[in-house]
């Protein structure tokens, strides 16, 4: 008999027109001393799972049928039996650090209330526990930094604290759901460090839940793949990443950017399991034809010229001395040329978005030049100057769910900025555009009658670079295109992108922190850390000869799926 | 056509959950007797309180029909004039509403292009409309009110008063409402134009005003249809404790809160229907409106759904 048992789990959610099916035969189980991951694509069930363990399933979700059992005791739908072990037997890691923990009380209380509610310990003896537990989550001077307030803490040092509490209980069993997805690449090494020495110093069992390859190749031991409610496989982590059985699995694997090389295409699979090839190509023809042939010749189209970006708080009397000023950007120089893509990368804080901000000129710098075609686009003299470049510089955003007007039709949102640069074009001519420009990323022209919400993440990246293509733009800005997608969705955007720039001579500015994703877009790329440039080179010399130390942490800590393959 | 829109609308989530709501759907009923009993009163109301001809001071004082010494003709009494109170409360009931409505629709006019422009501009713009407002909200509305008549009071003569009595109320009542709508646009104006089709816009090159009542607007009506909501029924008191205190309506064109007054001089001899009615219909129509109004803000808020 496992540590746990979990069987023909079926969990349904029932809504006022459909039932969902968020969980079909679910079954598997977990020793000690292991660690699983169950990963999935978004909506493929693999949180409900973690929370029908511990019963927190949101109404109107129910287990409909199958069993939960935790060394032997049967838990499923049993709320009287799962509040005595839900924080005791099992701790749970949340996603977010940020709002886990409860910002009006010291970590001193957090820790205390719950270790007094599980374990009978008098005050004194819970502060000491305490204390011994930050310091074995790797908090330094945890003495003194127990009587301070979450916000006080770094994100990495808060998911540190949340596991602290997680295992003040002496849990046997540790839920993980996306324990650092919303932390930095080095901070997510140390996190999975800790709870992988964690794993084998308590002898506990962990599931770890992610969308992310990388972070299950270098974690866990076995792996649980979820499709739409279903397991499609599982078994031993290095056979499933190195030799998928099932269509779907091998699918994900495939969409996952490799660390080691660079790739021409993502490889993209059907649901029959058959390669398909992207079809978008022929497609683009047409609005060359329209827009007229555009040629190549590699000059300097962007230079970016010691820019440094202060923020300031706009008091109308300035205390701070200008020294104490944030800079977001330290004297950053770069050039791009025509025809390439040129990559930023970097962790959070690093000042990749304010430069996003700064070339579409939606903010100015505090110092430096920037010239597009040579011509300063932050001079205060010359304003026109902007508004002659604002079609040439389209961006496509991070957010796929705020970036289209929740209030306007596909065909308007695509429409708009044809209108804006051509005021006399007839509304046969938008329309044409229009069509061509839904073609060229890949949807049917049905969905230009409907509003954003109809369409998921992925389609309604598509919709934005329709947009941002409408004005026909010579450079674009990609500011973490596919960070909020699927990593199947991500291969299928980032092709797009690629056939788009082959096609249409584009320009690319790529902004992303995935170090992978950066090999396989960009033929330059730059390294930043807090506003300062580390080093500008050619991103296959970058992943083979990394010459800043930084840029050597960067690729030593990122996970990596080929580690197991 | 209109019984496929109102399909249509139960259809969507906040149908789904006005279907559900016993409150919302009989304060809706509620609300809509009310405004078409006073939008068709010369069809519905059974005299014309208006017309000195159908009006025999012989009637005065009438009581109610279950009362001793009543007259089957007037269901609900008469007051001292022997103006039927059904007929004059259905009336009444219309400058009521029309007040309200055109004083919400003056504030939120004002109040919406205040909030959105200071939340979007910022700036030293932004800190005067908000001192503004922050001022005006010291103030009571009432005050205000009275404040805004007085001056009117001052301006135009005794005999064009009784007249201009209804702009001198709408224009005093959407002043003291605007605020409102002022902070409640600003904020969600904050919120919104941080969100990257904002920015997507702006990069394009759209001019503010495209971006502020195009795009912007569009996306936060949802908290100004609720306010204006509330701010309705609030309005219709107001109007009606003006006049009340007689800075309202004159005697010749009642208001609810007019014949309250007239009422409340009969109250401690005998004719408490005179007050009564009025008061209790005005207490109705107020309370339809706020519990629509509650509805709609729990109905409307992402964050309530589940509930």
């Amino acid at each position: 008999m496992s540590f746990l048992d979990i069987k023909d789990l079926d969990i349904e959610y029932q809504t006022r027109k459909e039932t969902i099916e968020a969980g079909k035969n679910v079954s598997f189980s977990l020793e000690r001393g292991e660690i699983i991951g169950i990963v999935g694509e978004s909506g493929s069930g693999k949180s409900t799972v973690a929370n029908a363990i511990i019963n927190l399933i949101d109404k109107p979700g129910k287990i409909t049928n199958g069993s939960i059992k935790l060394d032997g005791i049967e838990f499923c739908n049993n709320e009287n039996i799962v509040q005595s072990v839900r924080g005791k037997k099992i701790g749970f890691i949340f996603q977010d650090p940020q709002t886990s923990l409860n910002p009006l009380f010291k970590i001193k209380d957090q820790l205390i209330e719950t270790i007094q509610t599980h374990l009978k310990l008098n005050h004194n003896d819970a502060e000491k526990k305490s204390i011994d537990l930050l310091r074995e989550v790797g908090i330094e001077n945890p003495e003194k930094r127990i009587n301070e307030y979450p916000h006080q803490f770094s994100g990495g040092m808060r998911q540190r604290v949340v596991i602290a509490l997680a295992i003040s209980c002496e849990p046997d069993l540790i839920i993980a759901d996306e324990p650092t997805t919303a932390l930095d690449v080095s901070i997510q090494f140390k996190i999975l460090k800790l709870l992988k020495q964690l794993t084998i110093k308590r002898n506990l069992g962990v599931i770890i839940i992610t969308h992310d390859m990388g972070v299950i190749a270098e974690t866990t031991d076995r792996v649980v793949v979820m499709r739409l409610g279903k397991i499609v496989e599982q078994g031993k982590t290095t056979e499933i990443l190195s030799n998928p059985q099932s269509i779907e699995c091998k699918s994900l694997v495939m969409s996952v950017p490799p660390t080691n090389k660079k790739i021409d295409r993502f490889k993209l699979l059907n649901p029959e399991g058959k390669q398909v090839t992207n079809s978008s190509i022929n497609l683009t023809n047409s609005i060359i034809k329209n827009w007229g042939v555009r040629e190549i010749n590699n000059k300097k189209l962007l230079d970016f010229i010691n820019v440094t970006k202060i923020f300031d708080d706009n008091a109308i009397i300035s205390t701070k001395k200008s020294e104490n000023k944030i800079k977001a950007l330290d004297r950053v120089s770069f050039q791009i040329f025509e025809g390439e893509s040129f990559g930023l990368v970097g962790e959070s804080g690093s000042g990749k978005s304010t430069i996003a901000k700064i070339v579409s000129s939606l903010i100015s710098p505090t110092s430096g030049e920037v010239y597009f075609e040579n011509v300063s686009l932050h001079d205060p003299k010359n304003k026109l100057i902007k508004n002659k470049f604002r079609g040439q510089i389209q961006m496509i955003f991070q957010d796929p769910y705020s970036s289209l007007n929740p209030r306007f039709k596909v065909k308007n949102i695509i429409a708009e900025p044809i209108k804006f640069f051509q005021k006399n074009i007839g509304s046969d001519l938008i329309n044409k555009n229009v069509n061509d420009l839904i073609d060229i990323v890949g949807m049917s022209r049905q969905s230009l009658e409907r509003y954003p919400h109809e369409f998921s993440g992925g389609q309604r990246q598509r919709i934005s670079i329709a947009r941002a293509l409408a004005t026909r733009p010579r450079l674009l800005i990609c500011d973490e295109p596919t960070s909020a997608l699927d990593v199947s969705i991500q291969a299928q955007v980032l092709n797009l992108l690629k056939d788009l720039q082959d096609q249409l001579n584009l320009t690319i500015l790529f902004i992303s922190h995935d170090l992978p994703v950066i090999r396989q877009m960009c033929d330059r790329t730059t390294v930043l850390k807090n506003g300062i440039v580390c080093e500008t080179a050619e991103t296959e010399n970058i992943f083979n000869k990394p010459k800043h130390p930084y840029t050597k942490e960067l690729l030593n800590l990122m996970p990596k799926i080929e580690s197991v393959v | 056509m209109i019984a496929k829109m109102i399909n249509n609308f139960l259809d969507t989530d906040i149908g789904y959950s006005f279907k559900k709501s016993k409150i919302a759907i009989s304060s809706t009923v509620v609300f809509l007797i009310i405004v078409f009993a006073s939008l068709l009163a010369g069809i519905v109301a059974p005299y014309n309180p208006f017309d000195p001809a159908s009006i025999s001071l012989m009637d005065a004082f009438t009581p109610p029909i279950w009362v001793e010494g009543s007259n089957i003709n007037f269901i609900l009494g008469t007051d001292q004039q022997g103006r039927d109170m059904l007929s004059t409360m259905i009336y009444g009931s219309r400058i009521s509403l029309t007040v309200g409505f055109a004083s919400i629709i003056f504030a939120m006019i004002l109040g919406v292009s205040l909030g959105v422009t200071s939340g979007y501009l910022g700036g030293r713009y932004e800190i005067v409309v908000m001192r503004f407002t922050d001022v005006q909200l010291t103030i009571p509305s009432i005050l205000m009110a009275l404040l805004v008549d007085g001056i009117a009071r001052g301006f135009i003569s005794k005999s064009l008063h009784n007249d201009m009595a209804i702009y001198v109320l709408i224009l005093a009542i959407g002043i003291s409402e605007w605020p409102q709508f002022a902070r409640v646009t600003r904020a969600a104006t904050l919120v919104e134009k941080n969100k990257e089709y904002i920015l997507a816009s702006k990069i394009i090159g759209l001019s503010n005003l495209v971006i502020m009542f195009k795009h912007i607007l569009p996306n936060i009506l949802r908290p100004v249809l609720v306010i204006a909501t509330i701010g309705l029924s609030q309005a219709i008191i107001t109007e009606s404790t003006l006049s009340f205190l007689g800075v309202g309506f004159p005697p010749t064109n009642p208001s609810l809160g007019t014949l309250i007054r007239f009422g409340n001089n009969f109250l401690f001899s005998g004719e408490w229907w005179i007050t009564f009615f009025p008061a209790i219909f005005l207490v109705v129509l107020a309370l339809s409106i706020n519990l629509l109004g509650d509805w709609m803000r729990d109905a409307l808020n992402p964050k309530l759904k589940s509930r």
